[in-house]
């Protein structure tokens, strides 16, 4: 076994729907393709559910990184949930940007359930650009009660 | 402004409506405050100026607005829009508004009808004053860390008095995202997080619906630029989906229609 | 026990360092464009000696927009609460104008009639008030219908009025105000020369208040005084949100699994929710009834239950409110309304 001594191990949260890319996640491991531990799946039926505000609810709670994955356009279990999570992601990230979201730990892709090396490589991907972007402070976190670092160190 | 109230005079006199919504001499020369018009003597106090800003639609969902009878609204071009944006959103039916708009040199079009709104608006010229214009692309070509910043301190007076809220059109759910808490989508308090949640969730439930009236940005007590945020959001919406709110009162919501080859560069 | 002297601007510097030195903040008014906001500052030219009014009030010193009561956690089958370290640091708030130093007796009155409210106290107890009377008022104040006045001393530990453009009358009123002379020294010289009314701003009274409160109960049902003053009421609640008086809250648990915080937040009487029950039953359904509630409050209720006005006449409301519901305008015509 090889440990990596790295400084910091980002926290990744990928909001992926049932019927492909939780299912191509599930094909990842079962093909025994090694990935980056970093991420935490949250299944949701369909990427026309993830609301925009489960994204900053990520980032609140300490999130460094956020993918999004759903069917590949045409795909759709429900015929056209993507399309509409499409348009809601471009209005979306206009206005991240705007307000001063790095978008570089905002991912978005198309990973079927037949893709599991590409949710590997996507995953893979992601944690080295946040790795070496570091931690999100500059995003606000939630008041939950949590010890904060400074109490904790 | 003669034209004005002779025009209100007539529909009160007609029984046409029942009162007319404009607006009256505010506490200081630089303000004006909704009026309720409901007899033609009354129509005296009705002025028209620069100061004339809060969008007059969003009276129209007050249940003791409602309860006046049929209205008259001194419109601008953002209050004609908003009536036609309300109406593609089954929430005005045809009639039951007159709509009075005036021009910049005060002449004063009576629109009826939801059609004859469509027609004048469409002859209207578009886009955004040069002043906003230029404070949006200002900040849009900031550095990313100083946006950051920027929109850090300006939420940061944020008390979630949510009169942006109160002042807009088209923010009329009976219970809003803001409040739902079970779950709880955004903190009450207005700590960082909480006003960051806040303010990007009421651009994005405007996206695609806003109709650039800044009633939102007016409304702010502490003055906070909120209508950049759908300005932006309504140029993006514009440029990638074509959506034009406010123009038609044909349901044609942005975000509730897509088309198979729409922008998706971004997405692996 | 007061004791005038004379403070000059020149000396405002050395003071802020020996408060400073003394383990003191000092919370004054910064100007930014065509707002002013209090803040805290460090040296006297960061502060706006000549602003009319700010926009939001100086209570957030003591009871601000949100805080933490107390912390939850879960461990095991227990629950472990802790309360928060109360925020007990040493401060001056300088430069408020009379109407918001008389606004601590009204938040006085409400955080401390029963039981003790510590983290409103712990502030208060360190809160010393370093007061800056009105040379010029605008057309939202109206101090002098509710008791107050452009150069009022209550509420205040001292009380500066501009004397010229270099000094300041300095009125020291209080044993909190005697130990900051006591570390100003001789930064403070003797009195020589006139009071300060001739430096005073003239804000003419527009009703009185005391007689209004009297009134108002027998108003409450008056067929036109609320509800055509609240039709133009969009329900907002900036007009709570920038008063200096206003002390209504909601609280609310922000929390995960295993961990959470109760905060105390700022509430507002004009919101449609601020009365709705579990139930689903709105004792108040009606904007002209929560506006009443909002005027009934300041003027009738509080002076009735606890002996003080709930207005200072700043004007904050009125400058704030986006359809400019003004609240003098309409005490004013409550005032003519034959009963």
């Amino acid at each position: 076994m090889e440990f990596a001594v790295s400084a910091f191990e980002p926290k990744l949260v990928a909001f992926v729907c049932n019927w492909c890319t939780y299912a191509g996640a599930d094909l990842t491991g079962t093909s025994r393709i090694k990935y980056a531990p970093n991420v935490r799946l949250i299944r949701l039926p369909c990427t026309g559910r993830i609301d925009f505000m489960l994204l900053l609810q990520a980032f609140g709670k300490g999130a460094d990184g956020v993918i999004v994955s759903g069917c590949h356009p045409g795909d759709c279990h429900y015929t056209a949930g993507n399309f509409h999570a499409r348009r809601r992601w471009t209005l979306f990230r206009r206005l991240l940007d705007f307000v001063g979201v790095d978008l570089r730990r905002v991912h978005f892709a198309w990973v079927s359930a037949a893709e599991g090396a590409k949710w590997a490589e996507l995953v893979n991907d992601v944690k080295t650009k946040i790795q070496a972007l570091g931690p999100y402070d500059a995003f606000p976190k939630r008041l939950d009660g949590r010890p904060q670092p400074a109490e904790v160190a | 402004m003669e034209a004005l109230r002779q025009r209100a005079r007539e529909l009160l006199a007609a029984g046409t409506v029942q009162a007319v919504l404009g607006y009256a001499a505010g506490s200081e020369p630089d303000r004006a405050r909704p009026c309720f018009v409901r007899t033609a003597a009354e129509a005296d106090g009705l002025i028209w100026n620069e100061h004339c800003r809060q969008n007059l639609a969003t009276y129209l969902q007050k249940p003791e607005v409602r309860a006046l009878g049929r209205l008259a609204l001194v419109a601008r071009r953002s209050t004609l829009r908003a009536l036609l944006q309300l109406a593609a959103e089954n929430q005005l039916a045809d009639g039951r508004v007159v709509a009075l708009f005036v021009a910049d040199d005060g002449a004063v079009t009576e629109l009826p009808t939801l059609a004859a709104i469509e027609e004048l608006v469409a002859r209207l010229p578009r886009g955004l004053s040069d002043a906003d214009r230029q404070e949006l692309d200002r900040i849009a070509a900031l550095p990313l860390g100083e946006r950051q910043a920027y929109w850090a301190g300006e939420f940061a007076r944020c008390i979630k008095c949510y009169a942006c809220r109160a002042a807009c059109p088209l923010c009329y759910c009976a219970r809003c995202i803001t409040e739902a808490n079970q779950p709880q989508w955004i903190p009450v308090s207005s700590d960082p997080l909480g006003n960051l949640e806040w303010n990007i969730a009421r651009a994005m439930h405007l996206a695609g619906r806003c109709v650039d009236c800044g009633s939102c940005s007016d409304a702010c007590p502490e003055g906070i630029r909120l209508d950049l945020l759908n300005h932006v959001l309504a140029e993006e919406a514009r440029t990638q989906f074509g959506a034009e709110p406010g123009y038609s009162v044909r349901k044609d919501y942005a975000l509730a229609s897509f088309k198979p080859d729409d922008k998706q560069e971004y997405i692996r | 026990m007061t004791e005038q002297r004379i403070l000059s601007r020149q000396n405002l510097g050395p003071l802020f360092e020996r408060l400073a030195a003394d383990g003191r903040r000092i919370l004054a008014p910064v100007r930014h464009g065509d707002r002013v906001g209090f803040e805290r500052v460090t040296r006297p030219d960061e502060v706006a000696l000549d602003y009319v009014q700010t926009r939001t009030s100086a209570k957030s010193a003591v009871f601000p927009p949100y805080e933490p009561l107390l912390q939850f956690a879960l461990q095991g089958k227990d629950v472990q609460v802790a309360e928060p370290a109360p925020d007990a640091a040493p401060t001056v708030l300088f430069g408020v104008h009379p109407c918001d130093a008389a606004s601590f007796a009204t938040l006085e009155a409400v955080f401390t009639w029963d039981t003790p409210d510590l983290p409103f106290e712990s502030k208060r107890a360190n809160l010393t008030i370093i007061g800056l009377s009105c040379t010029q008022g605008d057309a939202y104040c109206f101090c002098t219908s509710v008791g107050g006045g452009p150069g009022d001393p209550r509420g205040s530990d001292i009380l500066l009025t501009p004397i010229g453009a270099t000094h300041f009358l300095a009125e020291i009123l209080t044993e909190r105000g005697q130990a900051v002379a006591r570390l100003a020294g001789e930064l403070l010289e003797p009195h020589r020369g006139n009071g300060k009314d001739a430096a005073l701003a003239q804000i003419p009274p527009r009703f009185d208040a005391r007689q209004l409160g009297a009134k108002l109960p027998a108003l409450f049902n008056h067929p036109a005084a609320w509800q055509e003053q609240a039709l133009r009421c969009l329900g907002c609640g900036a007009c709570a949100f920038v008063c200096p008086t206003c002390s209504c809250f909601d609280i609310t648990d922000e929390r995960d699994r295993y961990h959470g915080v109760r905060l105390r937040c700022w509430d507002s009487c004009g919101l449609a929710l601020f009365t709705l029950h579990a139930s689903g039953h709105n004792p108040r359904t009606k904007q002209s009834e929560r506006w009443r509630q909002r005027v009934m409050h300041k003027f009738a209720y509080q002076p009735e239950r606890l002996g003080v006005l709930g207005c200072v006449g700043c004007g904050r409301c009125s400058r704030a409110c986006p359809v400019d519901m003004n609240l003098a305008q309409h005490a004013q015509q409550l005032a003519e309304t034959a009963v």
